[in-house]
């Protein structure tokens, strides 16, 4: 997993839900879309045509507050598969989080990130120690670091839920191998 | 020093004396959901860890709609198969997973359950630590087991008397207006004074479901002997109520007194936009859709409420009243007490349990510009269907006076 993640922001304002970054008559409503094809409708009730034209891969979201409130399905998904480097928030959701590192996807609670760096500006993450830098400003700030160690720690880490599992199953004679 | 309920059910299932919040812990599951088989079955693993704690059903597409969502129960109904799972439970004989696992015993005090779906803060009304697992769901049907962070614990003290025409609703949607949609975030609220206590089960459990929307990891009420009443014939297995500790430590209190509430409806947009219906009934706020449903509030009382407002009566013209009861069991009752033929009688339609409606999937969605008021849990821009409709949130009496009136109102003037 890489560690240090630099790009351009993009901002969003308190409380996006999952129900926007993955609309239910869309999403779920249709189980035969891919991944990819989900991700294209990521946004689009609140920031039409972001995902389709605007956000590239390596590209960073800086959220408010209670980011991913609502529903547990895994709004992660589709900002994975935009390529979009790491999240920072005031404040994310205990469901969207803990998808966020079951995905593999660095998700870090940044307070104070809404005042720190402006829409297009480029940040450098640590996404182990949580430090933040804002390449425009050289300002620096510190988003939550995972505590070395614990679960959540380490499936991030092993890149996500899935290798985290394969792993376990192994190791714990589930599967053999 | 004492510990809160949340501390007392995750340190007996880690197997510690005590915990404290922001610690993790590994704990013992009591039960899951069966909704990530097919991720255990691609990882090779050829048995859950416990067939008779694992609990499914489908409910946000059923039946199937398309081919694909046909093709998905197909395979989920193979899996259920494959790992023997014991409680599945057919269209039919299902509905809303909330319901439908409560009813079959799933949840009893001081239990730990982490299962699929956002809602799962519902099992909480049982005094049980009920909570999402979503994509490691199947660390638990593999393992038995799952990570939790201990979390601060905060009460919510519902003092005074409930005036008889508010129910639970009124109440999470008042709280959530003052206290707003994250002031429970990564915590355990316990709902606790004479109101918790006045509350039916059916109330109490629209509060515990709305729990995950104030951001909640837990929704948790004491139990009482209104729990287990519900709980005699479903939970079999020995349980004790569990309540927190005169010391433990809570990182805050909040008081409501709820002498005067009065119906509250949520704005569209978020569920904290709760303002007393009677402030909104000026402002003539038509409606194109009534939806009476949702793992929030469909269950018996509150069919027999709408089915006394709309007793001999007829939904308005331009609307369409849409019911869906909690579950197939509720949907027979409601048929037995004639809530159901008093509504059909109402112009109103009755659709079998399903989660479709309330989260823009099918059977009632909304399209552009149309405004819905619903009983259900969630009003964020697009949530119903089209991203230009709007819809409100609040009690199935006002759902049912707003059907009759065509606009939302008050429906204190009906009862």
């Amino acid at each position: 997993m890489e560690t240090i993640r630099t790009g351009k922001v993009w901002k969003f304002g308190d409380r996006i839900s999952t129900d926007f970054m993955m609309p239910g008559h869309r999403v779920l409503a249709n189980p035969d879309l891919t991944v990819e094809e989900a991700a294209k409708f990521c946004m689009e009730a609140n920031r039409p045509g972001w995902a389709e034209n605007e956000v590239l891969p390596g590209d960073i979201i800086v959220a408010g507050i209670n980011f991913g409130c609502g529903s547990s399905r895994n709004g992660s998904q589709s900002l994975n598969a935009l390529g979009i480097a790491v999240v920072l928030a005031e404040s994310v959701s205990r469901i969207h989080l803990r998808n966020a590192v079951n995905t593999g996807l660095p998700t870090l609670v940044a307070p104070g990130i809404t005042n720190f760096v402006d829409e297009g500006q480029r940040l450098e993450v640590n996404i182990v120690t949580g430090a933040i830098k804002n390449l425009n400003t050289n300002d620096l700030l510190q988003a939550e670091a995972w505590e070395e160690g614990s679960p959540p720690y380490d499936i991030l880490m092993a890149g996500g839920l899935d290798a985290y599992m394969r792993a376990k199953v192994r190791e714990r004679g589930l599967v053999a191998g | 020093m004492g510990m809160t309920i949340a501390e007392k059910v995750l340190a007996a299932h880690a197997g510690a004396s005590s915990v404290k919040p922001g610690q993790y812990v590994w704990c013992k599951v009591d039960a899951t959901s069966g909704h990530r088989l097919a991720d255990l079955e691609d990882l090779g693993v050829d048995k859950v860890w416990d067939k008779d704690k694992v609990f499914m059903v489908d409910d946000h597409q059923a039946p199937p709609p398309t081919i694909a969502a046909a093709n998905k129960v197909q395979n989920l109904r193979r899996l259920i198969k494959k790992y023997d799972i014991t409680n599945f439970f057919e269209y039919g004989r299902g509905g809303i997973l909330h319901q439908v696992f409560a009813e079959n015993g799933m949840y009893a005090p001081g239990e730990l359950i982490a299962q699929c779906d956002s809602h799962s803060t519902a099992g909480g009304v049982f005094n049980a630590c009920v909570t999402n697992a979503n994509l490691d769901a199947v660390h638990v049907l593999a393992f038995g087991e799952l990570w939790f962070r201990v979390p601060e614990s905060v009460r919510v003290v519902l003092n005074g008397t409930l005036p008889g025409w508010c129910v639970g609703k009124d109440v999470i949607l008042k709280v959530a207006s003052e206290l707003g949609t994250d002031f429970g975030l990564y915590k355990s609220v316990e709902y606790v004074g004479p109101v918790a206590s006045q509350m039916t089960i059916a109330q109490r459990w629209t509060v515990s479901n709305m729990g995950v929307e104030v951001g909640a990891k837990f929704a948790l009420f004491e139990g009482d002997e209104k729990t287990d009443a519900f709980l005699e014939g479903r939970v079999d297995r020995p349980y004790e109520h569990v309540r927190g500790d005169d010391d433990a430590s809570y990182a805050a209190e909040y008081e409501f007194d709820l002498s005067d509430l009065t119906p509250m409806v949520a704005r569209p947009g978020d569920p904290g936009n709760g303002v007393p219906v009677e402030g909104v009934q000026g402002e003539k706020v038509k409606i194109n859709q009534a939806f009476l449903g949702s793992c929030t509030n469909a269950r018996l009382e509150d069919l027999e409420v709408a089915a006394k407002i709309l007793d001999g009566k007829k939904v308005h013209p331009d609307v369409r009243m849409l019911v869906s009861p909690s579950s197939q069991a509720v949907f027979g009752e409601a048929l037995k007490a004639g809530y159901l033929e008093t509504l059909l009688n109402a112009g109103a339609l009755v659709e079998h349990s399903t989660c479709g409606p309330c989260y823009g999937g099918h059977l009632g969605v909304l399209g552009d510009g149309e405004t819905c008021i619903s009983s259900s849990n969630r009003n964020f821009k697009g949530r119903m269907g089209s991203p230009l409709s709007h819809v409100w949130l609040a009690s199935p009496a006002t759902v049912a006076a707003s059907a009759l009136a065509g606009e939302i109102v008050d429906p204190r003037e009906f009862l």
